[in-house]
């Protein structure tokens, strides 16, 4: 019996009159394609310039692994002590780690070496700005509301696997710069009350900086949290598949459909293209511009440094936050508390981190809201979770500018003391001045969507009646656009009835309640509504001019 | 909390209902969903020649990607990696480097900007719509997975036999504790490493540079010196980490320069050589080498995170993050004149920590 005569085996009449290849035939056979793809190989996607933000972070991590394998080549994870003799003269003879003179060489002597180099470091700042974005995107729209909390913390768990793996990655070739790096993570370890001193001798063998750190942290590197980060995504795009992307407002959208337009062939060329456009402008960066240049810094040495040290742009709030703290400590009991590194390097970003995992469970909690929406917000819509995004993002900005003091200071001659202290007062004043105009701007959109659904679109057209009155025509929106400018819900303040009943029992979860009643006065309370009755009496009015 | 807490009587579904029946130009609801608009055709739905026009151009561009890929391994193998130029607002460039990056970074461009021109030109553009099912599980599924799970959960006794479902989660409990007992080799135990360096009674200082032995009169006012202890190379596999804890820097004061209580002054002047005094490089924020020395002011900074030490005030600080003096290491001079040190430092040097008390 030969194959080709099998029955079963690719015989065309099992699937009755549709014609199949062989091929596919053979696969469906043993994976059952044809009834696990059907619903997916037309499956809509909506499309909106800020649902690439995304696909930016998923290509440019393809491009990380592609040219992170490539590195690792070459790349010698070892503090073993040699001397240099490689084509970088400047260097000769100069006593180093092996890590850094295989960097040098993957830099020098490795045809494409550099260039692997520098895609793998611009793609990896391309990842964490794409992943940020693309979170902030989320958060203003409201797409992380429910059904999407799940994925909400994928997405802020790869955001800080990102920031791990970055300064893991920026580490590894133990040169002057990240090496100094190296030694503030470990000051900030030492900081942990009771633990710190433990912590930090288990982690680097002993004493800093060791023999053993950057083999551990090569393991780490590209083993571990890559491995975290490949299920990770995967969960977070099956469930994109599976809880289908939300949408935008407009004619024809609703909560309860998809509209948009086919995985084959639209959405797969077009996501496919992406990628590769996404591909070729890192390796234009990568031709074209010079990213850390490692043989500039020199090899790591404990007792030396230089003037101006930055990390990469998204450590750059941790070290605006280590810079702005100002100088307490505690020694009590014979023990030391060092509030001047715990706060700013531990504190702050866990209150941070954690305000921004919580958001959408708290939102949920004050709105009272546990219908799914698929919807997207305008952010104008939501003044007050704007506001409150836009104040994050100012406190996240004074802290990265902080971090970049000296430069500023340098840059523009300024006394780096008095720009610190004006970044101690910025950091409260900033995101509080920010939330205050953020809400204030929305409602006046909000205002203004408003008064172009009541009296329509200003055309520029200037009409001068015979009493000499000049005024302005406006059209009215077409039932599109007036749809899309009314289609969202106003969100109006939780109203409490009475703490007692007529016995006078407290309502049980009174306190609890009290304080979602003020939480939600706060964001709610400024609201613009635009109503049918408006709408329809403003239409008579117009009726009898 | 409840539905009753939810304001849905504005929504616009449910604020339509009977209007105005004088108005007849506005439709009952006038901001109900009108529908999806009709699909309005390109240029390349409607001209052949522009279809046509359209497909060249994506085939051009995948011809491009098709030569910057072959052009990549081209200059790979034909331009050498040593070959440096100057261009300006490049600054230096690796030749091969730029010429791989140009090559692949256009051949990446080419394919991607014909798949995307393909999909808007040619591929369809009529909006498809398909519906969106809650999330939620139907009761069926729900009642069927209940009742299921329920008689696996039956069927295992685990509620039958309570010894065996407490000896499990017992034994589930202890289970994850190996994962950090067997770690505990991956260090040493700190002990009381982090309170001493290599400085030890007659200890010298020699110039990191040069390996020559420090002497009063290689230091003078306005000068920085580093220095190392002289045994730091004994040890080539501990070099480093004692370099971490050990490094000093040698500044000269003149004793008129000196400030703070009568006390302190001549500690800080007992602990010199003719003023010639050492102090801790690492500072004691989070351990970076201090470097920026301020000769008019003697203030010392630190470029990692600006705390700025007044060596005239006993190390004092007097900006910055960081909490507490530079400690400074009591020197002499030995029979020969080279500079030694007279104990090791009084204090740990370098970042806090819990047990430095």
């Amino acid at each position: 019996m030969s194959a080709t005569t099998a029955p079963g085996a690719g015989a065309a009449g099992e699937y009755g009159d549709v014609k199949t290849d062989p091929v596919s035939n053979w696969a469906d056979e043993r994976l059952g394609i044809y009834k696990g793809s059907k619903n997916l190989i037309r499956k809509v996607f909506p499309d909106h310039w800020s649902f690439l933000l995304g696909e930016i972070a998923l290509f440019s991590f393809i491009l990380i692994l592609l040219s992170g394998v490539f590195l690792t080549l070459w790349f010698n994870p070892s503090m073993g002590e040699v001397e240099y003799h490689g084509s970088y003269l400047p260097l000769d003879g100069v006593s180093m780690s092996q890590a850094y003179a295989s960097t040098l060489n993957i830099s020098f002597d490795v045809r494409a070496g550099l260039l692997m180099r520098q895609v793998h470091h611009w793609a990896a700042l391309i990842f964490l700005m794409a992943i940020m974005v693309h979170m902030l995107r989320i958060f203003f729209t409201g797409a992380f509301r429910k059904p999407r909390e799940i994925n909400w913390l994928i997405g802020f768990t790869l955001m800080v696997l990102g920031l791990l793996e970055g300064f893991a990655g920026y580490s590894l070739p133990d040169d002057l710069l990240s090496g100094t790096g190296l030694r503030i993570a470990s000051g900030v370890i030492l900081s942990i009350p009771i633990v710190g001193t433990y912590v930090s001798y288990f982690l680097f063998g002993g004493n800093f900086p060791g023999h053993d750190f950057i083999p551990r942290l090569f393991t780490i590197h590209v083993l571990l949290i890559p491995a975290l980060i490949v299920g990770l995504v995967t969960a977070h795009l099956i469930l994109v598949f599976v809880q289908k992307h939300t949408q935008w407002a407009g004619p024809g959208k609703t909560n309860d459909n998809v509209v948009g337009l086919p995985l084959l062939p639209v959405y797969t060329a077009k996501a496919g293209g992406f990628m590769f456009v996404i591909f070729g402008v890192v390796f234009l960066l990568a031709g074209l511009v010079q990213i850390n240049p490692i043989w500039a810094y020199g090899p790591y040495t404990p007792d030396q440094i230089s003037a101006g040290s930055q990390p990469d742009w998204y450590i750059g709030f941790l070290e605006g936050s280590l810079r702005m703290m100002p100088n307490w400590e505690w020694n009590i009991w014979g023990h030391t508390l060092s509030f001047n590194v715990l706060i700013p390097s531990l504190v702050v970003p866990g209150i941070l981190f954690t305000a921004l995992a919580v958001w959408p469970f708290l939102e949920q909690w004050i709105t009272g809201d546990k219908r799914e929406h698929h919807i997207l917000d305008r952010p104008r819509n939501r003044p007050s979770r704007t506001a409150i995004g836009v104040g994050g993002i100012t406190f996240y900005g004074v802290l990265w500018l902080a971090g970049g003091n000296d430069l500023i200071a340098t840059h523009f001659h300024l006394s780096v003391e008095a720009l610190t202290w004006t970044f101690r007062v910025l950091i409260f004043l900033g995101p509080a001045l920010a939330y205050w105009c953020t809400k204030r701007i929305a409602l006046g959109l909000q205002r203004r969507d408003k008064d172009k659904v009541l009296h329509g679109r200003e055309t520029g057209i200037i009409k001068v009646s015979l009493e000499g009155e000049f005024t302005e025509v406006h059209e009215p929106l077409s039932a599109g656009e007036r749809y899309r400018l009314t289609a969202h819900e106003v969100q109006k303040p939780l109203e409490l009835g009475p703490a007692t009943d007529e016995n006078g029992v407290e309502r049980p979860g009174n306190r609890a309640l009290k304080l979602r009643a003020k939480a939600s006065k706060a964001m709610f309370s400024d609201h613009v509504e635009t109503t049918v009755e408006e709408y329809k009496e403003i239409e008579a009015g117009h009726g009898h001019h | 909390m409840t539905d009753r807490d939810m304001e849905t009587d504005h929504l616009p579904e449910n604020t339509g209902g009977a209007g105005h029946g004088a108005v007849t130009t506005v439709a009952e609801d006038p901001f109900q969903d009108p529908g999806l608009p009709a699909h309005r055709p390109r240029v390349t739905d409607l001209d052949p020649r522009a279809a046509k026009r359209a497909e060249r151009q994506v085939a051009l561009l995948f011809m491009i990607a098709v030569v910057g890929v072959i052009g990549s391994m081209v200059c790979y193998t034909f331009v050498p990696n040593t070959k440096v130029h100057r261009f300006t607002g490049l600054g230096t460039v690796n030749m091969n480097n730029l010429a791989l990056g140009l090559c692949l970074g256009f051949a990446f461009l080419a394919l991607g900007c014909g798949a995307i021109h393909w999909a808007r030109t040619l591929m369809t553009d009529v909006d498809l719509v398909q519906e969106r099912h809650p999330m939620k599980s139907d009761p069926e599924s729900t009642a069927f997975a209940v009742s299921e799970f329920k008689q696996g959960v039956a069927d295992s006794g685990f509620t039958k036999y309570p010894l065996i479902r407490r000896s499990l989660l017992t034994a589930m409990m202890v289970l994850p504790l190996p994962a950090v007992w067997l770690l505990r080799d991956l260090g040493p135990m700190p002990k009381d490493a982090l309170r001493h360096t290599l400085w030890a009674p007659g200890m010298k200082l020699v110039n990191p540079n040069t390996g020559q032995p420090l002497r009063v009169s290689d230091v003078t006012v306005g000068t920085l010196a580093l220095a190392n202890p002289a045994n730091l190379n004994d040890d080539p596999d501990e070099r480093i980490d004692n370099l971490a804890k050990a490094a000093v820097l040698v500044v000269r004061l003149p004793q008129e320069a000196l400030k703070g209580s009568e006390a302190q002054k001549k500690k800080q002047w007992d602990w010199s050589v003719d003023g010639v005094m050492a102090f801790s490089k690492i500072c004691t924020h989070v351990g970076c080498p201090v470097a920026l020395y301020e000769q008019q002011t003697h203030h010392m900074l630190c470029p990692c995170h600006q705390s700025t030490f007044d060596l005239s005030d006993d190390g004092k600080v007097i900006f910055g993050p960081a909490a507490r003096s530079l400690p400074q290491l009591p020197i002499t001079v030995d029979a020969d004149g080279n500079l030694v040190a007279v104990s090791d430092f009084r204090e740990p040097v370098g970042p806090s920590f819990w047990e430095r008390g």
